[in-house]
Order: C-alpha cells, then sequence, then structure tokens
C-alpha cells in the first residue's frame, strides 16, 4: 500500500508543528517552510491527479484496519481534482500573503494557513462521514484563528458571528450523523451506500431525516440561500489572503453534497426523492439571485465580492441540483473556474483598499489608484470572468449549466433567473469598477469624467492595462500572485476541451460507485485473530481520536 | 430510560436553541454549549441504550453495547470543548474591543457610517 495518499493531510500537519514550535520567531524561515511546503503539496497533488486520472481509485486504510471498521482515504477523480485545485490555489495565496505583508501582521499565520490545508485536504479526501467531520472541525478552527487574523474591531465581530454559526453547523453535523448511526449502524460513506439502499422505502423517516440534516449542513458551507448569512461578513471582514482561501472552503460544501448524494444518497434512490428538483434547485436558484442582487446593491466593493461568491454558490448549486452527469461536470467547471476568479477578485480588492487611502472599500469617488491601470485592467479580466461574460471561463462554465439544466423540469425557471442574475452582476460589477478606476478625482484640472456604462469601462480599462507596470515601491509578489491565478483563469478558458473530458469522466465515474464501493469494502487489511467486530471497532475509533486529539492539541497552543 | 434519554436530548435542543436566539454573545455562547450537550447524548443513545452491558464483544458475553458511539462522543466532547474555548476567547475579544457584546453586527457599522459623508453622485 502506497501511502501517498495520506501526505496531503500529514505533511500540513507536521509542517505546522514544526513552524509553530520550532521557527515560531523566524519570519522568513516559516515564509520558506509554508512555500516549499505548498508547493510540495502541489506536486503531490499533481501525481495523485496523474494517478487517478486513468480511472484507478486508490485506497488508503489507515493503519491497516479494513474498511468498515478502520477509517480509510479514498483518492478517486473527485477528491484528486478538488485536492489539485486547494494545491494550486494555495501557494498563490501564500505569495501573496507573503509579498503583502499579511502574514506578519499578527501572529501564526503560517500555522494556521497549513492546518486550514490539512482540514480542507482531509475532508476531501476522506472515506468515512465522522472522518469528514473531523476534518470540517479542523479546517473550521484554523479559518477561525486566520479569520481573525491582525485582529480589529470589525474583524473580531465578524468572527464572533462566523464562529457561533459555524458551531451551530458543527452541532446539525452531529446530529445528522448519529441519526445515520442509528438508522443504519455504519458511518464508512461506501457501507452507509451499500445499507441506505437496503433499507426499506416505507419506514426510513430517520434516514430521511439524516438526509435532510446532512444537505442543510453542506449548505451552510456553500452558503445556500437561508443559510448563506454568515458569509458576507466574514469573507468581506476576513484578512485578503485568508478571503481568498476561504474561496475553496464553500467548494467543501458543495463537494459535501456532490459525494454524499452521489454516493450514499444517490438521485434514483426512492426515499430522497424530491430532495433536489423541490428543494435544493428552488434554493440554490434564490441564492444565485439573491447574491446578484448583493452585488448590485453593496456599498463596498469587499462586500461585493462576498456577495458575488454567494452568486456563484447558487449558480453551481444550481447545476448540481439538476444531477446529471451534465449537471455535475458544468458544476465542477464552474467550481474551479470560481475558486480562481473568487480568490483573484479577493486580493485585488485588497490592493484597490490598500492604494486608495481614505476612501478604502467604499463605492464612492476616491482619488485615482496608483499603479491603477494594471489593478484595473486585472479587476477587468476578473469581474468578466466572475459574471460569465465572453471570452472567459465564466461564460463557458454558465454555458455548460445552462446546457445541462435542458433535462431538468425547472428549465426555463433555471434559464430565466441565471440570464437575469448575469445580467444584474454585470450591471454591479460595472458599477463598481468605473466608480473605483473610472470616475476618481483627477488631482488635475480635468475633473471627473462622464457618464458610466458597461461596455465603455472595457475601452478604459483594456487598453492601458497591458501597457503599464506598478509604480515602483509597491512589492511585485502579490501582483504576480494575482496574476498567477488569472494565467490559471485563462488556461482554464483555453484548455476548455481537455479539461470539460477530464470532468465529464469525473462525473461518469460518480454516478456509476459501484467499483469505489467494492474496493472500499474488499480490500483486506491486516489479518485479525477472532471477534473482529468489536476489536477493529474499537481500534477505528482510537485513530480517530488520535487524529483529533492532535489537531486540538496544536491549535489549542495557538490560541 | 428511553423517556429520560429521550427528553433530556429534547430539554437540552429547546433550551439551547432558545438561548441560541438571544441578541449577547454570553446567553448565545451557553446556548451553543447546551446544544453540543444535547447532541452528546443524543450520540450516545445512537448505538441504542443498554444497561449494564460491556461496551465490547468478549468470549461468552451473552449482550453488549455499542461502543462505536461512545468514541464518537468522547470527540465530539473534545471537539466541542475547544470549539467553545475558541468562541469564548473571541466573544471577550469582540467584546472588549467593541462597546457591547451583540452578536448581531450593527446595520450600519462603524466602517459603513462613514460612506455618506464621502463625495458621491456629484458627477
Amino acid at each position: 500500500m502506497s501511502h501517498w495518499l495520506i501526505t496531503p493531510v500529514v505533511l500540513p500537519a507536521m509542517l505546522a508543528a514544526i513552524l509553530v514550535l520550532m521557527v515560531r520567531e523566524h519570519i522568513v524561515v516559516q515564509r520558506a517552510l509554508s512555500m516549499a511546503g505548498a508547493l510540495a503539496l502541489a506536486a503531490i497533488a499533481t501525481g495523485l491527479f496523474w494517478q487517478a486520472s486513468d480511472g484507478t481509485i486508490t485506497l488508503y486504510q489507515l493503519g491497516n484496519w479494513p474498511a468498515p471498521f478502520g477509517i480509510v482515504l479514498v483518492g478517486d477523480r473527485l477528491s484528486t481534482l478538488m485536492v489539485l485545485l486547494t494545491t494550486l490555489l494555495a501557494p498563490l495565496v501564500l505569495l501573496y500573503a507573503i509579498g503583502s505583508g499579511w502574514d506578519a501582521r499578527g501572529r501564526h499565520f503560517h500555522p494556521l494557513f497549513q492546518f486550514q490545508l490539512m482540514g480542507i485536504l482531509g475532508a476531501f479526501l476522506t472515506g468515512d462521514a465522522f472522518n469528514l467531520f473531523v476534518f470540517f472541525e479542523v479546517l473550521l478552527i484554523a479559518s477561525y484563528g486566520l479569520m481573525i487574523h491582525s485582529g480589529g474591531r470589525e474583524r473580531l465581530r465578524a468572527g464572533t458571528q462566523y464562529v457561533l454559526y459555524n458551531l451551530l453547523g458543527s452541532t446539525l453535523f452531529l446530529f445528522a450523523l448519529g441519526t445515520i448511526y442509528a438508522q443504519t449502524g455504519t458511518l464508512n460513506m461506501a457501507d452507509l451506500a451499500g445499507r441506505v439502499a437496503e433499507l426499506d422505502a416505507s419506514a426510513s423517516g430517520g434516514i430521511r431525516v439524516a438526509a435532510v440534516l446532512l444537505l442543510m449542513v453542506f449548505a451552510i458551507k456553500a452558503a445556500v440561500l437561508p443559510l448563506h448569512f454568515w458569509l458576507p461578513d466574514s469573507y468581506a471582514q476576513a484578512p485578503a489572503p485568508v478571503a481568498a482561501l476561504f474561496a475553496i472552503m464553500t467548494k467543501v460544501g458543495a463537494y459535501g453534497i456532490i459525494r454524499f448524494y452521489t454516493l450514499v444518497f444517490p438521485p434514483d434512490l426512492e426515499i430522497t426523492q424530491g430532495l433536489f428538483d423541490t428543494w435544493l434547485l428552488p434554493a440554490a436558484l434564490l441564492t444565485l439571485a439573491v447574491g446578484m442582487i448583493g452585488v448590485l446593491g453593496a456599498v463596498r466593493v469587499d462586500r461585493l465580492i462576498a456577495f458575488s461568491v454567494i452568486g456563484s454558490m447558487g449558480l453551481l448549486l444550481s447545476a448540481v441540483s439538476v444531477f446529471t452527469p451534465d449537471g455535475i461536470a458544468a458544476a465542477l467547471y464552474y467550481a474551479i473556474h470560481s475558486t480562481f476568479a473568487t480568490a483573484a477578485l479577493f486580493l485585488l480588492v485588497d490592493q484597490i483598499k490598500e492604494r486608495r487611502g481614505e476612501t478604502g472599500p467604499f463605492l464612492v469617488h476616491g482619488r485615482p489608484i496608483e499603479g491603477g491601470a494594471l489593478i484595473a485592467g486585472m479587476f477587468f479580466v476578473a469581474a468578466i470572468a466572475m459574471t460569465g461574460l465572453p471570452p472567459l471561463s465564466g461564460f463557458l462554465g454558465k454555458l455548460l449549466i445552462l446546457d445541462a439544466a435542458l433535462t431538468s423540469p425547472l428549465v426555463w425557471w433555471v434559464w430565466a433567473v441565471v440570464l437575469s442574475a448575469s445580467l444584474v452582476a454585470v450591471v454591479g460589477f460595472s458599477r463598481a469598477g468605473s466608480m473605483i478606476f473610472w470616475k476618481a478625482h483627477q488631482e488635475g484640472p480635468d475633473g471627473p469624467v462622464d457618464c458610466e456604462t458597461a461596455p465603455e469601462i472595457e475601452d478604459e480599462t483594456s487598453q492601458p492595462g497591458s501597457t503599464k507596470g506598478p509604480i515602483s515601491p509597491r512589492p511585485v509578489l502579490p501582483m504576480i500572485a494575482i496574476g498567477g491565478l488569472i494565467a490559471l483563469l485563462i488556461a482554464l478558458t483555453v484548455f476548455a476541451g481537455p479539461v470539460n473530458r477530464v470532468l465529464s469522466a469525473t462525473a461518469a465515474q460518480l454516478f456509476a460507485p459501484e467499483p469505489y464501493i467494492e474496493l472500499v469494502l474488499t480490500t483486506p487489511g491486516k489479518k485479525i485473530k477472532d471477534d473482529p467486530h468489536a476489536v477493529e471497532g474499537d481500534h477505528g475509533d482510537a485513530a480517530d481520536l488520535a487524529i483529533d486529539d492532535e489537531t486540538s492539541d496544536a491549535t489549542g497552543e495557538e490560541h | 430510560m428511553e423517556l429520560l434519554i429521550a427528553s433530556a436530548v429534547g430539554v437540552l435542543s429547546a433550551a439551547g436553541i432558545y438561548m441560541v436566539l438571544r441578541l449577547r454573545t454570553f446567553p448565545v455562547i451557553i446556548g451553543t454549549s447546551l446544544l453540543s450537550y444535547a447532541v452528546n447524548v443524543f450520540l450516545f443513545a445512537s448505538g441504542r441504550l443498554a444497561m449494564n452491558a460491556p461496551p465490547v464483544l468478549r468470549d461468552g458475553a451473552v449482550r453488549y453495547t455499542d461502543p462505536l458511539p461512545q468514541a464518537l462522543v468522547l470527540t465530539a466532547i473534545v471537539i466541542s470543548f475547544g470549539m467553545t474555548a475558541v468562541v469564548v476567547i473571541m466573544a471577550l475579544g469582540s467584546w472588549l474591543s467593541s462597546d457591547d457584546d451583540l452578536v448581531d453586527r450593527p446595520a450600519v457599522s462603524e466602517g459603513d457610517a462613514r460612506a455618506p459623508s464621502m463625495p458621491e453622485g456629484d458627477a
């Protein structure tokens, strides 16, 4: 059994411990180690993705205990794809944090960052529902620390709200897991798939409750409409690199929905009929609408981006809730796209805030931004991507989603909401762009220029964007980080064909879960003398507790 | 026994939810603690209740209680304990840095209140 599959979890955990215990006073060493770790993770993730790209599923049994009793990590196409996405995002965000000095504005940025990566990667890889909860907590507790990094009144206040909201989410998760365990007697996802399918549909109240509770838990993470209130404040108040990293956190919720509702509660399962077309799809469409209306109404540019995250999650989940292979493939394409676009926008907004002086993030007339052409050009590209205008990947993603929605009975609703929300988003973003970059007060006598319309901002920002570099005293690294994210967006557009083929294969694998289930349940583990149930079950949990103890100890040290 | 456990979970959850819906951080934190107690008892009961039975199968043991939920509860207790500590510290920090301990952020926060005074719409 190769140990590569667990390295995305072990490496950041060890690195975080080293960072906090050995080099806590040396920011340069911390930066170097943290960056090296993030790059190593990206290399490992590429390897894992490559390994899974021909459809093989790899299994890692923790402590060599066989599946329903021990904890397993499973690397299939979806998991490795999400791991790769995270590890591509992480070095760029880290580069920005280092370049802009955010990591030195408070203590323990790098260890928390590594713990956050550990939690996210673990959540993508695990094949055990309770272990998923543990990794959720790891990523949450690290995110609490990151969220209030460098302190400040507003940030602490938003942070408290964020923590309380997520505490309730965790409690709900435990209720869901308890219900599932009481109904099926297992928490291994592959084992659950078999047992849920065998349940009697006429007496399935408990498992239905569990399915809905679980959906709610993931909906909180993914910021679906009635449960989205935590997002705008926390994302807008979080330090920019943290907000950019959080771009992947909403995707963890989407991943949970995709994973659980293809594997454990597949769409053709009788007991969860109607969960998606009756509940999730309308909620997702409302999320999209509310997000984009928020974009239009925001008075601060950071909140505007946060609302656009809500909108993009709505779009993503409306593709998921169609629940066809095409829909999932479209949703995954859009997830990759919106992760990079969101991260780029949050980082850009930080640059805007920093360079604008006293007007900061407010959408009012301020003074022109130094080095504004480059920033404006990048903002323009990222905004095009986010709102889904041609030619960038947002447009392709939206096209795929609209195409996938054709099979849904609610197709007209989907088309109407998606298209009008796009229009609203375009208006919102062009309002913000022209307010910040174009209608800035000139120092000279010529004064501010005339009116703002969507097409004209294009002329204003795109031409000088490529010609002027940043003003010299400004650090270059942040620009490279943002440029990297935008380059990834462009690559995603250029290689849309191959990417889409990979994603279609991913979706096909999700809709044929038998090899996954068979691999997890039939791989033999450690040889056990006799009485397998009692002994193994006990040890599996000991391993679980060990993971948990390790992380809570380590995070405990930071606070 | 079943009645006792069920009503304990119910009462704890109800009280927890009531407290969570308060406006101030301290009752809300108490509320989340109560909810986590409720969920711990709930998890404990999810392996069915068996009194005076060993938690693992042994040779010759006729009846046993499911050990897995007990391990899950231990994990959940550790996590919720850590989380409560974090949220208490953050709430304290938030309370000390601003004048009140309201959970809701003000409709117009300090920063946003500045916005209208900026020159606006004069183009």
